[in-house]
Protein backbone atom coordinates (compact mmCIF):
# COMPACT_ATOMS: atom_id res chain seq x y z
CA UNK A 1 0.00 0.00 0.00
CA UNK A 2 3.11 2.78 1.13
CA UNK A 3 3.93 2.03 -2.14
CA UNK A 4 0.76 3.30 -3.79
CA UNK A 5 0.86 6.14 -1.97
CA UNK A 6 2.88 8.17 -3.53
CA UNK A 7 2.96 11.07 -6.04
CA UNK A 8 4.37 12.16 -9.32
CA UNK A 9 7.39 13.52 -7.30
CA UNK A 10 8.98 9.97 -6.81
CA UNK A 11 8.92 8.41 -10.48
CA UNK A 12 10.07 12.25 -11.54
CA UNK A 13 12.97 11.56 -9.69
CA UNK A 14 13.75 8.45 -9.84
CA UNK A 15 13.22 7.35 -13.69
CA UNK A 16 14.51 10.58 -15.22
CA UNK A 17 17.51 8.58 -15.71
CA UNK A 18 16.49 5.41 -16.71
CA UNK A 19 16.39 5.92 -20.55
CA UNK A 20 14.83 2.70 -22.40
CA UNK A 21 15.56 1.79 -26.02
CA UNK A 22 13.19 3.92 -28.14
CA UNK A 23 10.67 1.83 -29.68
CA UNK A 24 9.76 3.72 -32.55
CA UNK A 25 12.26 5.85 -34.68
CA UNK A 26 10.90 8.99 -36.80
CA UNK A 27 12.25 12.65 -36.86
CA UNK A 28 8.68 14.57 -37.10
CA UNK A 29 6.31 12.47 -35.22
CA UNK A 30 7.56 12.62 -31.88
CA UNK A 31 7.19 16.46 -32.14
CA UNK A 32 3.69 16.72 -33.84
CA UNK A 33 2.71 14.39 -30.42
CA UNK A 34 3.77 16.64 -28.14
CA UNK A 35 3.28 20.09 -29.66
CA UNK A 36 -0.68 20.18 -28.21
CA UNK A 37 0.74 19.90 -25.05
CA UNK A 38 3.80 22.38 -25.71
CA UNK A 39 1.74 25.00 -27.03
CA UNK A 40 -0.97 25.41 -24.62
CA UNK A 41 1.60 25.34 -22.14
CA UNK A 42 3.78 28.06 -23.70
CA UNK A 43 0.80 30.30 -24.38
CA UNK A 44 -1.59 29.85 -21.26
CA UNK A 45 1.14 29.17 -18.60
CA UNK A 46 4.59 29.74 -19.25
CA UNK A 47 3.81 33.12 -20.94
CA UNK A 48 1.44 34.85 -18.67
CA UNK A 49 3.58 34.00 -16.12
CA UNK A 50 6.35 35.61 -17.59
CA UNK A 51 4.39 38.46 -18.22
CA UNK A 52 3.25 38.39 -14.36
CA UNK A 53 7.17 39.05 -13.86
CA UNK A 54 7.50 41.43 -16.43
CA UNK A 55 4.35 43.72 -15.72
CA UNK A 56 5.80 43.81 -11.74
CA UNK A 57 8.53 45.37 -12.67
CA UNK A 58 5.73 48.48 -14.79
CA UNK A 59 3.41 50.94 -13.26
CA UNK A 60 0.75 53.10 -14.84
CA UNK A 61 0.34 56.27 -13.99
CA UNK A 62 -3.31 56.98 -12.08
CA UNK A 63 -5.00 57.42 -15.48
CA UNK A 64 -3.79 54.50 -17.20
CA UNK A 65 -2.46 56.34 -20.01
CA UNK A 66 1.56 55.73 -19.90
CA UNK A 67 3.21 52.76 -18.57
CA UNK A 68 6.94 53.33 -17.15
CA UNK A 69 9.53 50.74 -15.67
CA UNK A 70 10.04 51.30 -11.99
CA UNK A 71 12.38 48.25 -11.30
CA UNK A 72 12.42 47.33 -7.68
CA UNK A 73 9.20 50.18 -6.65
CA UNK A 74 5.84 47.53 -7.08
CA UNK A 75 7.60 45.45 -4.59
CA UNK A 76 8.92 48.20 -2.12
CA UNK A 77 5.93 49.28 -1.90
CA UNK A 78 3.81 45.75 -1.57
CA UNK A 79 6.11 45.13 1.27
CA UNK A 80 6.19 48.60 3.10
CA UNK A 81 2.32 47.92 3.11
CA UNK A 82 0.96 47.35 6.39
CA UNK A 83 -2.00 45.79 4.73
CA UNK A 84 -0.59 43.54 2.98
CA UNK A 85 1.34 41.89 6.27
CA UNK A 86 -2.48 41.59 7.14
CA UNK A 87 -3.29 39.97 4.10
CA UNK A 88 -0.84 37.38 4.91
CA UNK A 89 -1.73 37.03 8.92
CA UNK A 90 -5.24 35.95 7.82
CA UNK A 91 -4.25 33.99 4.92
CA UNK A 92 -1.79 31.88 7.90
CA UNK A 93 -4.73 31.86 10.24
CA UNK A 94 -7.21 30.86 7.80
CA UNK A 95 -5.01 27.79 6.73
CA UNK A 96 -3.91 27.02 10.06
CA UNK A 97 -7.44 26.89 10.85
CA UNK A 98 -8.47 24.98 7.48
CA UNK A 99 -5.40 22.38 7.87
CA UNK A 100 -5.98 21.58 11.66
CA UNK A 101 -9.82 21.38 11.55
CA UNK A 102 -9.64 19.07 8.51
CA UNK A 103 -7.05 16.69 9.55
CA UNK A 104 -8.16 16.35 12.92
CA UNK A 105 -11.40 14.93 11.79
CA UNK A 106 -9.95 12.86 9.36
CA UNK A 107 -7.60 10.90 11.20
CA UNK A 108 -10.48 10.43 14.12
CA UNK A 109 -12.51 9.19 11.50
CA UNK A 110 -9.64 7.28 9.47
CA UNK A 111 -8.43 5.58 12.98
CA UNK A 112 -11.86 5.01 13.80
CA UNK A 113 -12.91 3.23 10.41
CA UNK A 114 -9.67 1.13 10.14
CA UNK A 115 -10.61 -0.28 14.03
CA UNK A 116 -14.17 -1.17 13.06
CA UNK A 117 -14.62 -5.29 12.10
CA UNK A 118 -17.25 -4.73 10.10
CA UNK A 119 -18.82 -1.77 7.42
CA UNK A 120 -15.35 0.21 7.27
CA UNK A 121 -16.37 0.27 3.21
CA UNK A 122 -20.00 1.76 3.45
CA UNK A 123 -18.19 4.64 5.89
CA UNK A 124 -15.84 5.34 3.32
CA UNK A 125 -18.56 5.39 0.60
CA UNK A 126 -20.14 7.63 2.88
CA UNK A 127 -17.33 10.21 3.92
CA UNK A 128 -15.61 10.95 0.63
CA UNK A 129 -18.41 12.38 -1.68
CA UNK A 130 -17.71 16.07 -0.50
CA UNK A 131 -14.18 15.84 -2.22
CA UNK A 132 -16.93 16.35 -5.20
CA UNK A 133 -18.07 19.44 -3.62
CA UNK A 134 -16.56 22.94 -5.32
CA UNK A 135 -15.13 24.90 -2.77
CA UNK A 136 -17.52 27.51 -3.58
CA UNK A 137 -20.65 25.51 -3.55
CA UNK A 138 -19.43 24.16 0.26
CA UNK A 139 -19.43 27.82 1.15
CA UNK A 140 -22.75 28.53 -0.19
CA UNK A 141 -23.91 25.49 2.15
CA UNK A 142 -22.38 26.69 5.36
CA UNK A 143 -23.24 30.45 4.76
CA UNK A 144 -26.58 28.98 4.61
CA UNK A 145 -26.82 27.56 7.90
CA UNK A 146 -25.16 30.02 9.43
CA UNK A 147 -26.95 32.91 7.80
CA UNK A 148 -27.90 35.51 11.22
CA UNK A 149 -31.30 35.78 9.72
CA UNK A 150 -32.66 32.08 8.35
CA UNK A 151 -29.95 29.86 9.52
CA UNK A 152 -30.48 26.61 11.23
CA UNK A 153 -27.37 26.72 13.20
CA UNK A 154 -27.04 30.57 13.18
CA UNK A 155 -30.59 30.18 15.03
CA UNK A 156 -29.68 27.34 17.62
CA UNK A 157 -26.48 29.50 18.60
CA UNK A 158 -28.93 32.68 19.20
CA UNK A 159 -30.94 30.04 21.34
CA UNK A 160 -27.93 29.56 23.41
CA UNK A 161 -27.40 32.93 23.83
CA UNK A 162 -24.59 33.70 21.51
CA UNK A 163 -24.78 35.97 18.61
CA UNK A 164 -24.09 35.09 15.09
CA UNK A 165 -23.28 37.58 12.59
CA UNK A 166 -20.78 36.95 10.08
CA UNK A 167 -22.18 39.59 7.96
CA UNK A 168 -20.75 42.23 11.01
CA UNK A 169 -18.16 40.21 13.02
CA UNK A 170 -14.83 39.52 11.35
CA UNK A 171 -13.73 36.54 13.65
CA UNK A 172 -17.14 34.60 13.05
CA UNK A 173 -16.89 35.86 9.01
CA UNK A 174 -13.09 33.97 9.83
CA UNK A 175 -14.28 30.76 11.78
CA UNK A 176 -17.17 30.33 8.88
CA UNK A 177 -14.87 29.91 5.91
CA UNK A 178 -12.47 27.61 7.84
CA UNK A 179 -15.22 25.12 8.26
CA UNK A 180 -17.31 25.48 4.90
CA UNK A 181 -13.15 25.04 3.14
CA UNK A 182 -12.33 22.53 5.64
CA UNK A 183 -15.69 19.85 5.38
CA UNK A 184 -14.75 20.16 1.83
CA UNK A 185 -11.10 18.97 2.51
CA UNK A 186 -12.04 15.99 4.79
CA UNK A 187 -12.93 13.13 2.36
CA UNK A 188 -9.46 13.91 1.04
CA UNK A 189 -6.91 13.62 4.25
CA UNK A 190 -9.52 10.56 5.29
CA UNK A 191 -8.91 8.74 2.13
CA UNK A 192 -5.21 8.89 2.64
CA UNK A 193 -4.98 8.60 6.32
CA UNK A 194 -7.25 5.19 5.92
CA UNK A 195 -4.46 3.83 3.51
CA UNK A 196 -1.95 5.00 5.68
CA UNK A 197 -3.12 3.57 8.86
CA UNK A 198 -4.10 -0.06 6.78
CA UNK A 199 -0.76 0.09 5.80
CA UNK A 200 0.68 -0.64 9.37
CA UNK A 201 1.44 -4.17 9.78
CA UNK A 202 -1.24 -5.69 12.39
CA UNK A 203 0.89 -7.86 14.71
CA UNK A 204 2.46 -4.82 15.37
CA UNK A 205 -0.58 -4.08 17.05
CA UNK A 206 -1.60 -7.07 18.81
CA UNK A 207 2.38 -7.75 20.07
CA UNK A 208 1.86 -4.03 21.67
CA UNK A 209 -1.60 -5.44 22.87
CA UNK A 210 -0.13 -8.64 23.91
CA UNK A 211 1.97 -6.64 26.02
CA UNK A 212 -0.50 -4.95 27.65
CA UNK A 213 -0.86 -1.70 25.99
CA UNK A 214 -4.20 0.11 25.82
CA UNK A 215 -5.67 1.25 22.75
CA UNK A 216 -4.70 5.57 23.33
CA UNK A 217 -1.38 3.97 24.39
CA UNK A 218 -0.70 2.16 20.64
CA UNK A 219 -1.82 5.44 19.35
CA UNK A 220 0.48 7.70 20.74
CA UNK A 221 3.62 5.04 20.28
CA UNK A 222 2.98 3.20 17.22
CA UNK A 223 -0.03 4.35 15.05
CA UNK A 224 0.89 7.93 15.04
CA UNK A 225 4.63 7.52 14.25
CA UNK A 226 3.84 5.47 11.35
CA UNK A 227 1.91 7.75 9.79
CA UNK A 228 3.96 10.58 10.33
CA UNK A 229 4.77 10.23 6.35
CA UNK A 230 1.18 10.58 5.69
CA UNK A 231 0.76 13.22 7.78
CA UNK A 232 3.35 15.55 6.49
CA UNK A 233 1.81 14.81 2.66
CA UNK A 234 -1.09 15.81 4.09
CA UNK A 235 -0.14 19.24 5.72
CA UNK A 236 1.36 20.73 2.57
CA UNK A 237 -1.16 19.33 0.49
CA UNK A 238 -4.01 21.10 3.06
CA UNK A 239 -2.16 24.08 3.17
CA UNK A 240 -1.73 24.54 -0.59
CA UNK A 241 -5.13 23.80 -0.94
CA UNK A 242 -5.97 26.51 2.02
CA UNK A 243 -3.88 28.74 0.38
CA UNK A 244 -5.08 28.23 -3.62
CA UNK A 245 -7.99 26.44 -3.89
CA UNK A 246 -10.22 28.30 -1.68
CA UNK A 247 -10.88 31.56 -3.33
CA UNK A 248 -14.55 30.40 -4.32
CA UNK A 249 -15.38 30.07 -1.13
CA UNK A 250 -14.20 33.72 0.09
CA UNK A 251 -15.46 35.48 -3.29
CA UNK A 252 -18.35 33.54 -2.52
CA UNK A 253 -19.55 33.83 0.99
CA UNK A 254 -17.69 37.28 2.26
CA UNK A 255 -15.70 38.90 -0.43
CA UNK A 256 -13.21 39.44 2.10
CA UNK A 257 -15.30 41.20 4.67
CA UNK A 258 -16.34 42.28 6.90
CA UNK A 259 -13.58 44.80 6.34
CA UNK A 260 -10.87 43.12 5.23
CA UNK A 261 -10.93 40.06 7.97
CA UNK A 262 -11.20 37.38 5.68
CA UNK A 263 -9.03 39.00 2.72
CA UNK A 264 -6.47 36.03 1.65
CA UNK A 265 -3.42 36.67 -0.59
CA UNK A 266 -5.19 35.21 -3.23
CA UNK A 267 -8.25 36.98 -3.15
CA UNK A 268 -5.89 40.30 -3.02
CA UNK A 269 -4.71 39.44 -6.08
CA UNK A 270 -7.76 39.24 -7.59
CA UNK A 271 -9.43 42.14 -6.02
CA UNK A 272 -6.08 44.83 -6.13
CA UNK A 273 -5.53 43.75 -10.20
CA UNK A 274 -8.89 42.34 -11.58
CA UNK A 275 -11.38 44.54 -10.00
CA UNK A 276 -8.81 47.95 -8.33
CA UNK A 277 -7.06 47.17 -11.49
CA UNK A 278 -3.46 47.98 -9.91
CA UNK A 279 -1.95 45.93 -12.50
CA UNK A 280 1.70 46.46 -11.33
CA UNK A 281 0.60 45.97 -7.42
CA UNK A 282 -1.07 42.89 -8.47
CA UNK A 283 1.75 41.12 -10.66
CA UNK A 284 4.24 41.95 -8.12
CA UNK A 285 1.43 39.62 -5.62
CA UNK A 286 1.72 37.15 -8.34
CA UNK A 287 5.20 36.92 -8.47
CA UNK A 288 5.35 36.17 -4.57
CA UNK A 289 2.87 33.89 -5.19
CA UNK A 290 4.61 31.93 -7.60
CA UNK A 291 7.73 31.89 -5.25
CA UNK A 292 5.19 30.42 -2.93
CA UNK A 293 4.01 27.37 -4.71
CA UNK A 294 7.33 26.99 -6.33
CA UNK A 295 8.88 26.31 -2.66
CA UNK A 296 5.39 24.01 -1.38
CA UNK A 297 6.34 22.27 -4.43
CA UNK A 298 9.83 21.08 -4.01
CA UNK A 299 9.25 20.56 -0.63
CA UNK A 300 6.07 18.10 -1.38
CA UNK A 301 8.61 16.68 -3.66
CA UNK A 302 11.49 16.18 -1.73
CA UNK A 303 9.64 14.80 0.42
CA UNK A 304 7.67 12.45 -1.71
CA UNK A 305 11.44 10.87 -2.52
CA UNK A 306 12.06 10.24 1.50
CA UNK A 307 8.69 8.53 2.33
CA UNK A 308 9.44 5.35 0.31
CA UNK A 309 11.63 4.44 2.80
CA UNK A 310 9.73 3.33 5.27
CA UNK B 1 -6.58 -8.79 19.34
CA UNK B 2 -6.44 -10.03 23.05
CA UNK B 3 -8.59 -7.86 24.54
CA UNK B 4 -12.69 -7.40 25.11
CA UNK B 5 -13.33 -5.26 21.40
CA UNK B 6 -17.31 -4.61 22.14
CA UNK B 7 -16.57 -1.06 23.84
CA UNK B 8 -14.14 0.05 21.02
CA UNK B 9 -16.37 -0.98 18.27
CA UNK B 10 -19.39 0.52 19.80
CA UNK B 11 -17.06 3.61 20.32
CA UNK B 12 -15.78 3.78 16.57
CA UNK B 13 -19.25 2.81 15.14
CA UNK B 14 -20.51 6.04 17.13
CA UNK B 15 -17.80 8.62 16.12
CA UNK B 16 -18.37 7.53 12.63
CA UNK B 17 -22.10 7.52 12.92
CA UNK B 18 -21.13 11.37 13.84
CA UNK B 19 -18.66 12.51 11.06
CA UNK B 20 -21.49 10.98 8.60
CA UNK B 21 -24.31 12.89 9.63
CA UNK B 22 -21.80 15.88 10.27
CA UNK B 23 -20.64 15.64 6.85
CA UNK B 24 -24.09 14.77 5.19
CA UNK B 25 -26.17 17.60 7.52
CA UNK B 26 -25.35 20.26 4.92
CA UNK B 27 -27.01 18.54 2.46
CA UNK B 28 -30.14 17.92 4.48
CA UNK B 29 -30.15 21.29 5.10
CA UNK B 30 -30.39 22.21 1.80
CA UNK B 31 -32.79 19.65 0.40
CA UNK B 32 -35.45 21.10 2.80
CA UNK B 33 -34.61 24.37 2.45
CA UNK B 34 -35.49 23.24 -1.68
CA UNK B 35 -38.87 21.90 -0.70
CA UNK B 36 -40.45 25.28 0.95
CA UNK B 37 -41.89 28.33 -0.31
CA UNK B 38 -39.39 31.83 -0.05
CA UNK B 39 -41.61 33.02 2.53
CA UNK B 40 -41.36 30.31 4.64
CA UNK B 41 -37.37 30.66 5.05
CA UNK B 42 -37.56 34.45 6.10
CA UNK B 43 -39.50 34.32 8.90
CA UNK B 44 -36.49 33.31 11.02
CA UNK B 45 -36.67 29.24 11.77
CA UNK B 46 -35.72 27.13 9.31
CA UNK B 47 -37.57 23.83 9.33
CA UNK B 48 -35.63 20.67 10.00
CA UNK B 49 -38.61 18.28 7.63
CA UNK B 50 -39.44 19.13 3.78
CA UNK B 51 -42.26 20.79 2.46
CA UNK B 52 -44.28 20.30 -0.36
CA UNK B 53 -42.67 22.83 -2.89
CA UNK B 54 -39.48 20.35 -4.00
CA UNK B 55 -40.92 19.90 -7.59
CA UNK B 56 -42.23 23.54 -7.79
CA UNK B 57 -38.74 25.14 -6.94
CA UNK B 58 -36.49 22.74 -8.70
CA UNK B 59 -39.02 23.48 -11.97
CA UNK B 60 -38.83 27.15 -11.92
CA UNK B 61 -34.84 27.29 -11.37
CA UNK B 62 -34.66 24.73 -14.48
CA UNK B 63 -37.42 26.51 -16.32
CA UNK B 64 -36.64 29.82 -17.44
CA UNK B 65 -39.74 31.46 -14.87
CA UNK B 66 -36.73 32.21 -12.07
CA UNK B 67 -36.74 35.72 -10.81
CA UNK B 68 -33.50 35.38 -9.54
CA UNK B 69 -30.59 37.98 -10.33
CA UNK B 70 -29.29 35.97 -12.83
CA UNK B 71 -31.15 36.28 -16.18
CA UNK B 72 -30.49 33.00 -17.41
CA UNK B 73 -32.11 29.30 -16.65
CA UNK B 74 -29.98 27.51 -14.37
CA UNK B 75 -30.79 24.14 -17.00
CA UNK B 76 -28.38 26.58 -19.41
CA UNK B 77 -25.36 26.88 -16.46
CA UNK B 78 -25.81 23.28 -16.18
CA UNK B 79 -25.22 22.78 -19.88
CA UNK B 80 -22.45 24.98 -19.89
CA UNK B 81 -20.51 23.36 -17.04
CA UNK B 82 -21.23 20.43 -18.57
CA UNK B 83 -19.63 21.46 -21.45
CA UNK B 84 -16.74 22.60 -19.44
CA UNK B 85 -15.97 19.58 -17.27
CA UNK B 86 -16.25 17.45 -20.46
CA UNK B 87 -14.02 19.61 -22.79
CA UNK B 88 -11.38 20.35 -19.93
CA UNK B 89 -11.34 15.81 -18.65
CA UNK B 90 -11.36 14.58 -22.37
CA UNK B 91 -8.96 18.00 -23.56
CA UNK B 92 -6.53 17.00 -20.74
CA UNK B 93 -6.45 13.21 -21.68
CA UNK B 94 -5.95 13.63 -25.15
CA UNK B 95 -3.36 15.85 -25.07
CA UNK B 96 -1.48 13.88 -22.53
CA UNK B 97 -1.89 10.98 -23.77
CA UNK B 98 0.11 12.01 -26.94
CA UNK B 99 2.63 13.73 -25.53
CA UNK B 100 3.72 11.02 -22.55
CA UNK B 101 3.82 8.61 -25.45
CA UNK B 102 6.07 10.97 -27.56
CA UNK B 103 8.01 11.08 -23.99
CA UNK B 104 8.24 7.06 -23.72
CA UNK B 105 8.25 5.62 -27.14
CA UNK B 106 10.32 8.21 -28.69
CA UNK B 107 14.28 9.74 -29.12
CA UNK B 108 13.71 13.29 -29.90
CA UNK B 109 16.27 16.67 -29.22
CA UNK B 110 14.89 18.05 -25.86
CA UNK B 111 12.41 15.46 -25.34
CA UNK B 112 13.76 16.08 -21.07
CA UNK B 113 13.42 20.49 -21.91
CA UNK B 114 9.98 19.12 -23.19
CA UNK B 115 8.79 17.63 -20.31
CA UNK B 116 10.78 19.85 -17.85
CA UNK B 117 8.11 22.66 -19.24
CA UNK B 118 5.40 20.71 -18.82
CA UNK B 119 6.34 19.98 -15.52
CA UNK B 120 5.99 23.75 -14.53
CA UNK B 121 2.82 24.03 -15.18
CA UNK B 122 2.40 22.35 -11.46
CA UNK B 123 3.63 25.08 -9.95
CA UNK B 124 1.52 27.65 -12.10
CA UNK B 125 -1.91 27.26 -11.21
CA UNK B 126 -4.23 30.49 -12.34
CA UNK B 127 -4.73 31.89 -8.71
CA UNK B 128 -0.94 33.04 -9.44
CA UNK B 129 -0.99 34.57 -13.08
CA UNK B 130 -4.78 35.87 -12.84
CA UNK B 131 -4.30 39.63 -14.90
CA UNK B 132 -1.81 38.05 -17.68
CA UNK B 133 -3.99 35.13 -18.63
CA UNK B 134 -6.75 37.06 -18.85
CA UNK B 135 -5.09 39.30 -21.34
CA UNK B 136 -3.39 36.55 -23.40
CA UNK B 137 -7.26 34.66 -23.76
CA UNK B 138 -8.65 38.22 -24.21
CA UNK B 139 -6.25 39.02 -27.20
CA UNK B 140 -7.03 35.62 -28.76
CA UNK B 141 -11.01 36.91 -28.79
CA UNK B 142 -11.78 33.90 -26.51
CA UNK B 143 -13.65 36.02 -23.84
CA UNK B 144 -17.56 34.14 -23.19
CA UNK B 145 -16.57 31.39 -25.27
CA UNK B 146 -16.79 28.05 -24.62
CA UNK B 147 -12.65 27.78 -26.09
CA UNK B 148 -12.01 30.19 -23.60
CA UNK B 149 -13.28 28.15 -20.59
CA UNK B 150 -12.27 24.69 -21.87
CA UNK B 151 -8.57 25.33 -23.93
CA UNK B 152 -6.33 27.16 -21.40
CA UNK B 153 -7.11 24.69 -19.03
CA UNK B 154 -6.29 21.52 -20.48
CA UNK B 155 -2.43 21.45 -19.94
CA UNK B 156 -1.88 18.81 -17.37
CA UNK B 157 1.21 17.96 -15.82
CA UNK B 158 -0.42 15.20 -13.60
CA UNK B 159 -2.00 13.58 -16.44
CA UNK B 160 1.29 13.23 -18.52
CA UNK B 161 3.13 12.33 -15.67
CA UNK B 162 0.63 9.26 -14.53
CA UNK B 163 0.34 8.39 -18.29
CA UNK B 164 4.07 8.41 -18.77
CA UNK B 165 4.56 6.05 -15.45
CA UNK B 166 2.04 3.63 -16.74
CA UNK B 167 3.36 3.29 -20.75
CA UNK B 168 6.81 2.86 -18.61
CA UNK B 169 5.10 -0.41 -17.45
CA UNK B 170 4.80 -1.71 -20.63
CA UNK B 171 7.51 -3.59 -21.73
CA UNK B 172 9.63 -2.56 -24.95
CA UNK B 173 8.92 -5.95 -26.59
CA UNK B 174 5.44 -5.08 -26.97
CA UNK B 175 6.16 -2.55 -29.48
CA UNK B 176 8.88 -4.47 -30.69
CA UNK B 177 6.38 -7.36 -32.14
CA UNK B 178 3.77 -4.84 -33.71
CA UNK B 179 6.47 -3.25 -35.97
CA UNK B 180 7.47 -6.49 -36.76
CA UNK B 181 4.33 -7.43 -37.13
CA UNK B 182 4.31 -3.72 -39.57
CA UNK B 183 2.03 -1.75 -37.44
CA UNK B 184 3.16 1.58 -37.37
CA UNK B 185 3.14 3.87 -34.04
CA UNK B 186 -0.17 5.32 -34.49
CA UNK B 187 -1.42 2.23 -34.59
CA UNK B 188 0.28 0.54 -31.95
CA UNK B 189 -0.76 3.67 -30.32
CA UNK B 190 -4.60 3.02 -30.64
CA UNK B 191 -4.94 -0.42 -30.96
CA UNK B 192 -2.56 -1.82 -28.46
CA UNK B 193 -1.60 1.06 -25.97
CA UNK B 194 -4.82 2.92 -25.33
CA UNK B 195 -7.02 -0.24 -25.02
CA UNK B 196 -4.25 -1.63 -22.38
CA UNK B 197 -4.45 1.98 -20.34
CA UNK B 198 -8.34 2.07 -20.18
CA UNK B 199 -8.48 1.72 -16.26
CA UNK B 200 -5.84 4.54 -15.85
CA UNK B 201 -7.67 6.95 -18.26
CA UNK B 202 -11.19 6.53 -16.58
CA UNK B 203 -9.23 7.13 -13.05
CA UNK B 204 -8.08 10.46 -14.84
CA UNK B 205 -11.64 11.25 -16.40
CA UNK B 206 -13.26 10.86 -13.08
CA UNK B 207 -10.47 13.26 -11.45
CA UNK B 208 -10.31 15.72 -14.51
CA UNK B 209 -14.44 15.69 -14.69
CA UNK B 210 -14.36 16.82 -11.27
CA UNK B 211 -11.73 19.48 -11.56
CA UNK B 212 -13.36 20.79 -14.54
CA UNK B 213 -16.99 20.85 -13.04
CA UNK B 214 -15.53 22.97 -9.96
CA UNK B 215 -13.57 25.54 -11.78
CA UNK B 216 -14.97 29.07 -10.09
CA UNK B 217 -12.23 31.43 -11.06
CA UNK B 218 -11.88 30.83 -14.37
CA UNK B 219 -14.67 30.98 -15.61
CA UNK B 220 -15.74 34.37 -13.07
CA UNK B 221 -12.59 36.03 -15.36
CA UNK B 222 -13.69 35.28 -18.80
CA UNK B 223 -17.43 35.04 -18.64
CA UNK B 224 -18.94 38.77 -18.65
CA UNK B 225 -21.91 37.85 -21.16
CA UNK B 226 -24.69 35.53 -19.02
CA UNK B 227 -24.96 32.94 -21.75
CA UNK B 228 -21.67 31.76 -20.45
CA UNK B 229 -22.44 31.05 -16.55
CA UNK B 230 -21.19 27.76 -14.90
CA UNK B 231 -23.79 26.58 -12.34
CA UNK B 232 -20.83 26.62 -9.75
CA UNK B 233 -19.47 30.51 -10.46
CA UNK B 234 -23.44 31.41 -11.54
CA UNK B 235 -24.68 30.73 -8.11
CA UNK B 236 -22.89 33.41 -6.14
CA UNK B 237 -24.74 35.70 -8.38
CA UNK B 238 -27.61 34.90 -6.95
CA UNK B 239 -26.35 35.98 -3.62
CA UNK B 240 -25.44 39.38 -4.60
CA UNK B 241 -28.95 40.88 -4.52
CA UNK B 242 -27.61 43.87 -2.82
CA UNK B 243 -30.14 45.18 0.79
CA UNK B 244 -32.85 42.50 -1.05
CA UNK B 245 -33.78 39.07 0.67
CA UNK B 246 -31.63 36.17 -1.16
CA UNK B 247 -34.11 33.88 -2.88
CA UNK B 248 -33.03 30.73 -0.58
CA UNK B 249 -35.63 28.60 -1.91
CA UNK B 250 -33.93 29.13 -5.68
CA UNK B 251 -30.95 29.15 -4.46
CA UNK B 252 -30.52 26.12 -2.65
CA UNK B 253 -32.06 24.04 -5.14
CA UNK B 254 -29.58 25.62 -7.79
CA UNK B 255 -27.02 24.47 -5.19
CA UNK B 256 -28.20 20.73 -4.79
CA UNK B 257 -28.17 20.82 -8.54
CA UNK B 258 -24.57 22.21 -9.04
CA UNK B 259 -23.08 19.63 -6.33
CA UNK B 260 -24.75 16.75 -7.98
CA UNK B 261 -23.03 15.69 -11.40
CA UNK B 262 -19.57 15.69 -9.40
CA UNK B 263 -20.72 13.85 -6.45
CA UNK B 264 -22.92 11.32 -8.94
CA UNK B 265 -19.69 10.28 -10.15
CA UNK B 266 -17.46 10.14 -7.61
CA UNK B 267 -20.25 7.40 -5.84
CA UNK B 268 -20.99 5.66 -9.17
CA UNK B 269 -17.39 5.02 -9.90
CA UNK B 270 -15.73 5.09 -7.00
CA UNK B 271 -13.09 2.71 -7.27
CA UNK B 272 -11.79 4.69 -10.57
CA UNK B 273 -12.47 7.56 -8.49
CA UNK B 274 -10.01 6.22 -5.57
CA UNK B 275 -7.43 5.09 -7.84
CA UNK B 276 -7.64 8.56 -9.63
CA UNK B 277 -7.20 10.31 -6.70
CA UNK B 278 -4.18 8.01 -5.17
CA UNK B 279 -2.34 8.21 -7.81
CA UNK B 280 -2.48 11.28 -9.31
CA UNK B 281 -1.95 12.97 -5.66
CA UNK B 282 -2.28 16.56 -7.35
Amino acid sequence: MPRLVRGAGHFVMSNISSERVPAFDSHWLPWLLVLPQLLITLVFFIWPAAQAVWQSFLMEDAFGLSTEFVGLENYQLLFTDPGYYKTLWTTVIFSAGVTALSMGLSLTLAVMADQVVRGAQVYKTLLIWPYAVAPAIAGVLWLFMFHPTVGVLAYLLDQLGYEWNHFLNGDQAMLLVIIASAWKQISYNFLFFLAGLQAIPRSLHEAAAIDGAGPLRRFITITFPLLSPTTFFLLVINVVYAFFETFGVIHAVTQGGPGDATRTLVYNVYDDGFVGLDLGGSAAQSVVLMLLVGALTVVQFRYVERRVQY
Amino acid sequence: MVENRFWLNLISHGVLALGVLLVAFPIWIAFVASTYPAQALVTGTVPLWPGDQLLENFGRVLGTGSDSSVGVSVALMLFNSLVMALGIALGKIAISVLAAYAIVFFRFPLRMFCFWLIFMTLMLPVEVRIIPTFQVVADLGMLNSYTGLTLPLIASATATFLLRQFFMTVPPELAEAARVDGAGPIRFLIDILLPLSRTNLAALFVIMFIYGWNQYLWPLLITTSEDYYTVVMGIQRMLAVGDGEVAWNEVMPTTLLALLPPVGVVLMMQRLFVKGLIETEK
